[in-house]
């Protein structure tokens, strides 16, 4: 895996340079959009590559299927340009090393994986994991190793991803549930850009949680709240799958509350844009953010990324909202937990 | 039973005393890796009557006697080196006094850190100590015996800075007040405008009498404290991290450390620095100030904040209990450090000496630097870890400490609550008139020699 799928022609004759366009972070006219895109295809110097923030935005809003996002690190790491300080890189690129401590289940034809994330593996109880919360996985071994591309080292996902690929082969799995939208979408966006061929089916959990939850849908009592959701960046890489959330927020009695940063414009939670662009900028976001929640009306805000919510969850619920990742909303919906905090 | 015993219990009572092997035991010895050494006794007493009635009559008999707190310098203070009674004086552990409007507390010399902490946390909550790292049962005699640090040194000083007044047992009996409590019933200073009698008795490990009674300064107790972590890879812009936040003076804690394990710390240098505030305005406020000051490292790529979000819980911890977990790397564990007073600016030599004895004798490393007094030094930890049941992996920290030690004073450091072997470097090292100063002090206040002997010893 070393080249990026990538069509100069597609972005040449965009009629629309929306990748850079809509960006949240940068602001540029339509000509400057398209100006700047093909000067990074050129390898030219661009503002974008100074400036953009990693938000992995530009994958979803691409009309045409290329990969901005992936041009932008690809460019990056060519350069030698650091995102982060120089520390925070080496940081991440350490303590995602696998070490041969990862957790194996007991796994049959299909694993669950919660990737390098011990939140996801305490949410494996009750009903909807019946059966199934015995295969799950834990390491540095299966976890994707999207999170370098916010680092612009696109080589660490090309040395890495490989190696998890064979560590799931090893495990002789069928399928593998991803219960990280970053794996999910490295398995099926990333994967694919870089003609990757991922040898199980990647199962995305809110499918999965869909199909439980009308399983058993005679047990779920609605839960009467208004909720507001916060998307995470690497679900920019599966937007086919957003709408997910909707149908099983509805299917448990949970009111998405409309607002201004939802679906394209969601805003990212600020913890890479922390390390990346500073206190400043990440405060804004969050500030932003919030106040947005507030405003419509949500009492809960549902995280499907647990690294998004341990970064926000203590300044959401100062605000009077009550942070939950959709599983434990679910698990909620069945009787299974209380009151969420 | 000998006559030594029966005038033992006559003063603190059968309770009050013991001389059991298995309890000499414990008190032969103390976590760190030096051998142990039996008293004849221990004994508790529970008032400063009895102290003076115990150093009374070991100075009659010419027996050698060893206050003791919680006994966890490391670096075997307490260890009777010479025999004789060990004096513990946890049962001396009472809160006498809180003034509030003038911020001191009177204690008595046993009492726990964490007693003090939480007695004010349930009376005073407007009103803290200058907490140190150590369990929380450590006491507050001992620890400004050693001159110890604490939350607030990097604000305050060294917390034997922050004594008001003290209580003490000389060597020969005498009870005697230092500061104002020797004028009147107030201990709000030890010294100022008195000659500074102290200085006798901090720093001393114990040599010179023992500390009864402590006056101690309080400091406002915040609503809110935060944490952050700044890393580099850069270790020669350490000095500089540390500068630019001293500068800012509004800084609760500057701790910088290093350690290879796990691997999200390998490689860096972390500063993690502590700050309070009343409300989240004033906290967000003095974030700002905190990455404002830095943002020139920011940058250059040479420096940033990492997330904490997950660690956040134990940092924020008092005392913190990594440590512990540091002790138990090799399992069996136990950990013994080197803790030089040394200039910041010579950070990047330490650390690197640190390398340097990991890799000559093969031990487990972990670095803590401690900023003092806005900048003008730091305590620069060098600890090993070791297998208690594995002899040959002490012999092998002993040696690497005592290196760390002899380095230290090469670059000009003071090595602190240093072990019997390490004061006698640290005597060669000093000036002669220095030393024969000591000498001529401890004479004076110990003409028999009985207190804590083998430690300060000048020799003639």
């Amino acid at each position: 895996m070393d080249k990026l799928k990538f069509a100069e022609k597609i972005c040449a004759t965009c009629p629309t340079a929306d990748c850079l366009l809509k960006c949240q972070y940068m602001t540029f006219s339509k000509d400057e959009a398209h100006a700047e895109m093909m000067k990074l295809i050129k390898g030219e110097d661009t503002r974008v590559l100074k400036e953009c923030v990693t938000c992995y935005a530009c994958e979803e809003y691409c009309p045409r299927g290329n990969h901005p996002y992936f041009l932008i690190c690809e460019q990056r790491e060519e350069k030698g340009i650091y995102t982060a300080p120089r520390p925070i890189t080496k940081q991440w690129i350490n303590m995602t090393q696998m070490q041969g401590k990862q957790l194996i289940g007991r796994v049959k034809d299909q694993a669950l994986s919660t990737c390098l994330l011990p939140q996801l593996g305490q949410m494996l109880a009750g009903e909807i994991f019946q059966g199934i919360s015995q295969a799950a996985v834990f390491g540095a071994e299966f976890m994707c190793p999207a999170v370098h591309t916010h680092f612009a080292k696109m080589s660490v996902v090309k040395e890495r991803l490989p190696l998890v690929l064979a560590n799931f082969k090893k495990l002789g799995v069928r399928e593998v549930i991803c219960l990280h939208d970053e794996c999910y979408g490295t398995f099926t966006h990333l994967a694919a850009a870089y003609g990757i061929s991922v040898p199980f089916e990647p199962i995305y959990y809110m499918d999965f949680l869909l199909r439980r939850l009308k399983e058993l849908k005679d047990k779920i009592k609605p839960l009467k709240i208004k909720a507001a959701y916060q998307r995470p960046c690497s679900n920019r890489w599966i937007p086919q799958k957003h709408g997910l959330v909707g149908e099983i927020l509805n299917l448990i009695g949970v009111e998405l509350v409309s607002r201004q940063y939802q679906d394209e414009n969601s805003l990212c939670c600020g913890d890479i844009i922390r390390a990346i662009s500073g206190y400043r900028l990440a405060n804004e976001i969050q500030q932003k953010n919030i106040e947005d929640m507030v405003k419509s009306g949500a009492e809960y805000c549902v995280f499907n990324c647990p690294a998004c919510q341990s970064t926000l969850a203590e300044k959401v619920t100062k605000h009077g909202l009550r942070p939950i990742h959709i599983i434990e909303l679910c698990q909620m919906a069945l009787g299974e937990k209380g009151g969420a905090g | 039973m000998d006559d030594l015993w029966a005038s033992l219990v006559e003063i603190v009572g059968e309770k009050g005393v013991s001389n059991k092997p298995e309890e000499l035991w414990f008190y032969a010895r103390d976590p760190g890796v030096l051998e142990p050494h039996y008293p004849s006794y221990v004994v508790a007493p529970q008032t400063t009557e009895q102290v003076q009635k115990v150093v009374k009559l070991a100075n009659q008999k010419k027996i050698p006697i060893v206050p003791m707190g919680h006994g966890m310098a490391l670096t075997g203070l307490v260890i009777p080196l010479k025999g004789g009674i060990v004096l513990d004086m946890k049962r001396m552990n009472k809160i006498l006094e809180v003034n509030e409007k003038a911020r001191y507390v009177v204690v008595e010399g046993g009492t726990p850190q964490g007693m003090l902490k939480a007695y004010l946390q349930d009376h005073y909550p407007h009103l803290r100590h200058s907490l140190p790292d150590a369990p929380p049962v450590t006491t507050i005699g001992a620890n400004v015996a050693i001159h110890g640090q604490g939350r607030l040194t990097q604000q305050y000083g060294f917390n034997s800075d922050m004594v008001t007044g003290l209580e003490v047992v000389l060597p020969t009996g005498e009870i005697c007040r230092i500061g104002s409590p020797s004028l009147g019933p107030y201990w709000f200073s030890k010294s100022p405008t008195l000659p500074d009698l102290s200085g006798l008795f901090l720093g001393w490990l114990g040599t010179t009498g023992i500390i009864t009674k402590v006056g101690l300064k309080l400091y406002p107790n915040k609503k809110l404290r935060e944490v952050e972590i700044f890393v580099t890879d850069r270790v020669e812009l350490v000095p500089e991290i540390v500068y630019k936040l001293t500068h800012l003076e509004m800084l609760e804690d500057i701790n910088i450390w290093f350690q290879p394990k796990p691997l999200i710390f390998k490689d860096n240098y972390h500063t993690t620095i502590y700050f309070t505030g009343d409300t989240e305005e004033e906290i967000e406020f003095k974030r700002k100030m905190i990455w404002d000051a830095l943002q020139e490292i920011i940058d250059a790529k040479d420096g940033g904040f990492m997330g904490i979000q997950y660690m956040r819980e134990q940092l924020l911890e008092m005392p913190q209990r990594s440590v512990a977990e540091f002790a138990d790397v090799p399992r069996g564990g136990g950990f013994e450090y080197s803790g030089p007073i040394a200039l910041v600016e010579h950070f990047p030599q330490f650390a690197g000496k640190v390398l340097e004895l990991a890799e000559k004798y093969k031990v487990f490393y972990a670095s803590t630097a401690r900023i003092i007094s806005g900048g003008q030094a730091m305590m620069f930890s060098i600890s090993f870890a070791f297998n208690r049941a594995d002899p040959e992996m002490m012999q092998r920290v002993k040696l690497a400490l005592d290196e760390a030690t002899f380095f230290a004073l090469s670059m000009g450091a003071i090595p602190w609550k240093p072990n019997f072997r390490e004061q006698q470097m640290t005597l060669q090292k000093m000036d002669p008139q220095t030393r024969k100063l000591l000498q001529a002090i401890k004479n004076v206040l110990d003409p028999q020699g009985i207190m804590n002997p083998g430690n300060w010893e000048v020799g003639e």
